[in-house]
């Protein structure tokens, strides 16, 4: 197309087909229904099969840049675990995970489940840098890694983690993951060393296609972008809302499927109209020829 | 036409001041309507603690009544809605409880203007993308060192020579307080590396490179094998016929299995390049070429979603939280765009 389009009415065309919707969704309230997959409903029934108190490892390997995807799975996820009583116990592989936990913690727990204690129903042990030197060493001593919870109490004091010695010892372990270290090296460096741990993972739209290979052996549950998310958010509210309205708080993913629509139905529609103009151009050039 | 570059760039130069008058116009527009936009409020929250001695003379600090003799208040700043103001402002006007924060409504206008900056560069290279690029890369440097220092040096390495030092200084929960012998090989090992940065040095820091690197392969070759070859080719040994549980023929199931087998067999067939492609290796070779444009273009799929949630996400803060265009989460308990839609249907 050189010489014909302006590629910046392309990007003011997305910049519409992506805008719009969030307008429209705020002034209607209204999203599109989903149904999920058989990766988000893998992921629902892992967690509605744990038997209440039991605790579960979950990691927040994310920072601002990718929170758009993962944000929203990070408070179903905890939504999900507070409303069936087990306890999270938070760590993260990256600098900013904590912070990120936090934020989920306070939207979540202090909001809506104000009677979970920190340190006996949930706790968040921060970051521990070292990557996948971190995986391997709290494959055999869990504490040698996470001495400490996020405030400085030792985890020898906090009733949450009494018995645990080893990732092994949870019977279900959440990565929401960006990249690395994330998805793929949970499953190379915790689940293949414990076959009876169950991993679920949530992770971005580029991390999707490369840590999909390991679904549903390595990997028993995964919400794969934005869309995974968005099946496993409505997962969650149909079981705990019901037919009742959901607090908007808990349709941020469903919310932002309408910009999905539109934005990929444009970028369809530039693939094809670019490709009719190509082969419509080898035509003019084959008959001139 | 052609036009060289000394004509473009002041031609250039006026149509970015002149977009960014147009930008700077209407939200000076927009924050003439209704309550404004792109404040934010904070409400703090006090809390006192006393000091509690415990089992094995430890101390703990325990919440207590605010003005207890000998504790400790910590303050902290909680987000609070503009709704939540407006409330708490109907209830006692000029109440000081809630209040709006200068420095985080600073801090919201820099991440737009930034947001904005970058958004800009689709539109062409310009001062404000490059002074942003610059912020970013400036903040994630730094950054990265204050982690570096307090994540690892501190922690694994200072806490480990001189422990009484570091828990008098910064870690006061620091338990145990030997000094650790074997905590001077990677002071050592990092010593040698940093030698990399003087000319007579460079040899000396190839030691630590060549232990970091082999450590390093050691660990990935294992886990690699294990979890990327051993479990993925059990993962393809399907059975090509599936019996469901009542022994009846499952269709579906047995169709899925096949697709997997013979992709995974036609697109190694693909890879390899002993054999010349021809007969019946070139053709399965073909469909591996099949096989693998599907994978292609279901991760550009997974990337396109990916953008487009990031996107929708900076476009949510601009509109929701800055521009105070929509209210989703109901926190101001007005819009603007549904004010306007509202007036327009009632006068139509």
């Amino acid at each position: 197309m050189s010489g014909g389009l302006d590629r910046r009415w392309i990007y003011l065309a997305m910049m519409l087909a992506v805008a719009l919707p969030i307008l429209w969704n705020g002034v209607t309230g209204k999203t599109f229904p989903e149904s999920p997959t058989p990766p988000s409903q893998a992921c629902f029934d892992a967690i509605e099969a744990l038997p209440e108190g039991s605790r579960v490892l979950v990691s927040f390997d994310y920072d601002p840049a990718s929170e758009g995807e993962l944000a929203p799975m990070a408070t179903s996820f905890m939504r999900h675990l507070m409303h069936k009583r087990l306890k999270p116990v938070v760590i993260a592989l990256w600098p900013l995970g904590p912070t990120k936990a936090e934020e989920t913690i306070s939207n979540v727990i202090k909001a809506d489940f104000p009677d979970r204690v920190s340190g006996r129903d949930f706790v968040n042990l921060g970051f521990q840098t070292g990557n996948e030197g971190v995986l391997k060493v709290i494959g055999t001593d869990f504490r040698k890694q996470f001495p400490v919870d996020r405030s400085g109490t030792p985890v020898d004091r906090l009733p949450i983690m009494e018995g645990i010695t080893k990732a092994g010892d949870f019977p279900l372990v959440i990565t929401i993951s960006a990249g690395y270290p994330g998805g793929k090296e949970w499953v190379q460096y915790v689940s293949s060393s414990n076959p009876g741990l169950v991993l679920l993972a949530g992770v971005t739209g580029v991390q999707a296609s490369q840590v999909y290979s390991y679904y549903p052996g390595q990997l028993r549950g995964m919400l794969a972008a934005i869309k995974g998310a968005a099946e496993y958010e409505a997962l969650v509210s149909a079981a705990i809302d019901g037919d009742g309205v959901t607090p908007p708080r808990y349709t941020e993913a469903r919310r932002r499927m309408a910009p999905q629509l539109f934005g990929h139905l444009l970028l369809i529609a530039l693939i094809v109209a670019g490709n009719a103009m190509y082969f419509a151009q080898r035509e003019r050039k084959a008959v001139a020829s | 036409m052609t036009v060289g570059l000394t004509d473009q760039a002041p031609r250039q130069g006026m149509w970015w001041i002149g977009l960014f008058l147009v930008i700077a116009v209407l939200v000076a527009i927009r924050a003439g309507i209704g309550e404004g936009m792109g404040r934010v409020y904070v409400q703090t929250e006090s809390t006192s603690y006393a000091p509690v001695t415990g089992d094995e003379g430890r101390v703990t600090w325990s919440v207590v009544a605010e003005g207890t003799a000998g504790a400790a208040t910590i303050e902290r700043e909680l987000f609070r809605t503009a709704g939540q103001y407006r409330a708490a402002e109907a209830a006692s006007p000029g109440q000081q409880a809630i209040r709006m924060s200068w420095d985080r409504t600073i801090g919201l206008w820099l991440a737009a203007f930034f947001t904005l900056a970058v958004f800009s560069f689709l539109a062409g290279d310009n001062p404000a993308y490059k002074f942003t690029e610059s912020i970013v890369i400036g903040v994630s440097a730094g950054y990265w060192m204050v982690v570096a220092f307090w994540e690892t040096l501190v922690p694994k390495l200072l806490a480990n020579l001189a422990p009484d030092m570091v828990k008098a200084w910064c870690m006061p929960n620091l338990e145990g307080g030997l000094f650790h012998l074997d905590a001077l090989i990677p002071l050592g090992l990092g010593i040698m590396l940093l030698s990399q940065l003087t000319p007579l040095g460079r040899h000396v820091g190839r030691w630590p490179l060549a232990f970091v690197i082999g450590t390093f392969a050691g660990l990935k070759m294992v886990s690699h094998v294990e979890s990327d070859i051993i479990e993925q080719v059990r993962a393809t040994m399907l059975p090509l016929v599936v019996v469901g549980d009542d022994g009846s023929f499952a269709v579906w199931a047995s169709l899925r299995n096949m697709l997997i087998v013979v992709g995974v067999l036609c697109t190694l067939a693909y890879f390899v390049f002993s054999v010349e492609h021809k007969g019946a290796v070139g053709r399965a070779a073909r469909v591996g070429v099949w096989f693998l444009m599907i994978t292609f273009g279901s991760a550009f799929g997974f990337t396109v979603m990916g953008r487009i949630a990031l996107l929708a996400a900076r476009f949510e803060f601009l509109f929701i939280d800055w521009l105070w265009l929509i209210d989703p989460k109901g926190d101001r308990g007005m819009t603007v765009v549904a004010t306007l839609v509202s007036c327009i249907v009632d006068m139509t």
